[in-house]
């Protein structure tokens, strides 16, 4: 009955002793924290992103005469440019390095840390989220943007009620898995001394001495909430095909 | 009522118009014939500026569309237009479809707009598919929606972009018979389509778009009994 006893010895260290469960604790909740705020900014920031990329595109079909027009034209065709390089480079530089560039060269001598992780993980997630809508819009046949149209509709008012309502259908399974990865890449924080969930087994760890105990905890943690989530977008998934055949 | 003139259409190095001259009068029912790739849904698609003419202009009661101050938007209002494919809103019921221009461009109030599509539903006879979605409804059925819900804007002109072509056989009588109605009670229409019995009954004038150009225009009768030019000859003697 050795291992029992072993067993128990580890599961005593990693977590009874000195209180280590609250490490444990912290940790999760911080995890979650900055999943679902990152999440939040990525969803937002990268609606927007597409919406305005989307709808430069759809003007450059038709050249602006009035000086109005042209002046939006030209402040339009500057964003667009620069919202495609932000794209580029967001998904051209690891996210460990874009973090520690946010944490230790724009936003430098922040105090609160978790609100930099936050924002450099939800610049992170709005590019990657701005190119899901993207698929999206894409994938809604050119026949409604001309129906709408042809009723005498603006582009705008068919983008709004017509393009996105349907490219966000297309797209949700896609942006699930997006959040499932923002929750997985936040155990990167600890790079700039956060305490979330992996951290926490980390400062753990270097304490007992004993790896397998808070690894595999935290591994098992991690691995149940991306189960949960899976399930929700799977269910999801169903329904919206439900939707599909009546 | 429109007016064609040297309308040139480019894809690149595409020339798929190469110069049209045309008018269409108020009441008139022009069929456009031709076969496949010969421009001839790119005209029509030209009317209403979902394609941008390189070249041309096309007049629209004396207004210019292809001039960029003109108010695009205003102007489709006027235009009806029918697809191959319907391009009925998906993610809408029947109703909504049928209301959402009337009531976006305020037009109407949703009364109002809720009204006047059961009217229009009441007469193609689907008045109980109102809360249906599309998905649910036969090809007619949709083609037939599609057409009531051009109709709701109460337009001066339809164009039909091959209205028949993606449907059933059994399922092209029924929306036809409707565009015949239309026709009958005196709307201007221009109709591209590959049903010549029925561009024989109800053309006021038909015209062979080829390579880009009419080649013939003439009354149903002169132009299907004594085609002068020898592509559309060519083209008759294989689809009649």
């Amino acid at each position: 009955m050795g291992w029992v006893q072993t067993f128990q010895n580890e599961f005593e260290k990693t977590f009874i002793r000195d209180d280590r469960y609250k490490v444990f604790i912290t940790g999760f909740k911080n995890t979650l924290l900055i999943t679902v705020i990152s999440l939040i900014v990525g969803l937002v920031g990268g609606i927007l992103i597409a919406m305005i990329r989307y709808g430069f595109s759809q003007m450059k079909k038709r050249k602006p005469v009035t000086i109005g027009k042209k002046l939006i034209y030209a402040v339009l065709w500057v964003v667009d440019k620069i919202l495609a390089l932000y794209v580029a480079v967001v998904r051209g530089v690891p996210l460990v390095v874009q973090l520690l560039i946010m944490a230790f060269v724009v936003m430098a001598g922040f105090p609160n840390k978790i609100v930099v992780c936050c924002i450099a993980m939800g610049l992170n997630s709005a590019a990657y989220v701005s190119e899901v809508v993207r698929g999206g819009i894409n994938a809604v046949d050119a026949g409604q943007m001309e129906a709408g149209r042809s009723l005498g509709v603006s582009a705008a008012a068919t983008i709004f009620h017509i393009i996105l309502p349907q490219a966000f259908k297309s797209a949700l399974p896609a942006l699930c898995n997006e959040g499932i990865a923002v929750l997985k890449e936040t155990s990167i924080v600890g790079y700039i001394a956060v305490v979330d969930l992996t951290r926490a087994s980390d400062l753990v760890r270097s304490r007992t001495m004993s790896p397998m105990m808070p690894l595999m905890f935290i591994a098992v943690v991690y691995f149940v909430c991306v189960m949960i989530l899976s399930f929700g977008v799977s269910i999801l998934e169903r329904r919206l095909k439900q939707g599909d055949r009546g | 009522m429109i007016e064609v003139k040297g309308l040139k259409k480019d894809f690149e190095d595409l020339h798929v118009l190469r110069g049209i001259d045309y008018t269409i009068n108020q009441g008139e029912k022009i069929v456009i014939i031709g076969p496949s790739g010969s421009g001839k849904s790119t005209f029509l698609r030209c009317l209403n500026l979902l394609e941008e003419p390189t070249e041309g202009t096309v007049k629209v009661d004396g207004v210019d569309i292809t001039d960029p101050r003109t108010d695009i938007n205003k102007m489709r209002q006027r235009m009806g237009m029918v697809f191959q494919h319907f391009n009925l809103f998906p993610h809408k019921t029947v109703l909504e479809n049928i209301t959402f221009a009337p009531v976006q461009l305020k037009l109407q109030t949703k009364e109002e707009a809720r009204e006047n599509a059961m009217r229009l539903l009441r007469r193609i006879g689907l008045e109980d598919k109102a809360d249906e979605y599309p998905n649910k409804l036969s090809g007619g059925q949709k083609q037939r929606i599609a057409i009531v819900r051009s109709l709701a804007m109460n337009p001066e002109v339809m164009l039909f972009d091959e209205p028949t072509s993606a449907l059933d056989p059994e399922m092209v009588g029924e929306v036809l018979d409707l565009i015949r109605e239309l026709a009958n009670e005196g709307m201007t229409m221009v109709i591209v389509t590959h049903e010549m019995g029925f561009a024989r009954e109800v053309a006021t004038k038909v015209l062979f778009v080829d390579e880009g150009v009419i080649k013939e225009e003439n009354t149903p009768k002169e132009f299907f009994e004594h085609p002068k030019n020898p592509r559309l000859q060519e083209f008759l003697s294989k689809v009649l």
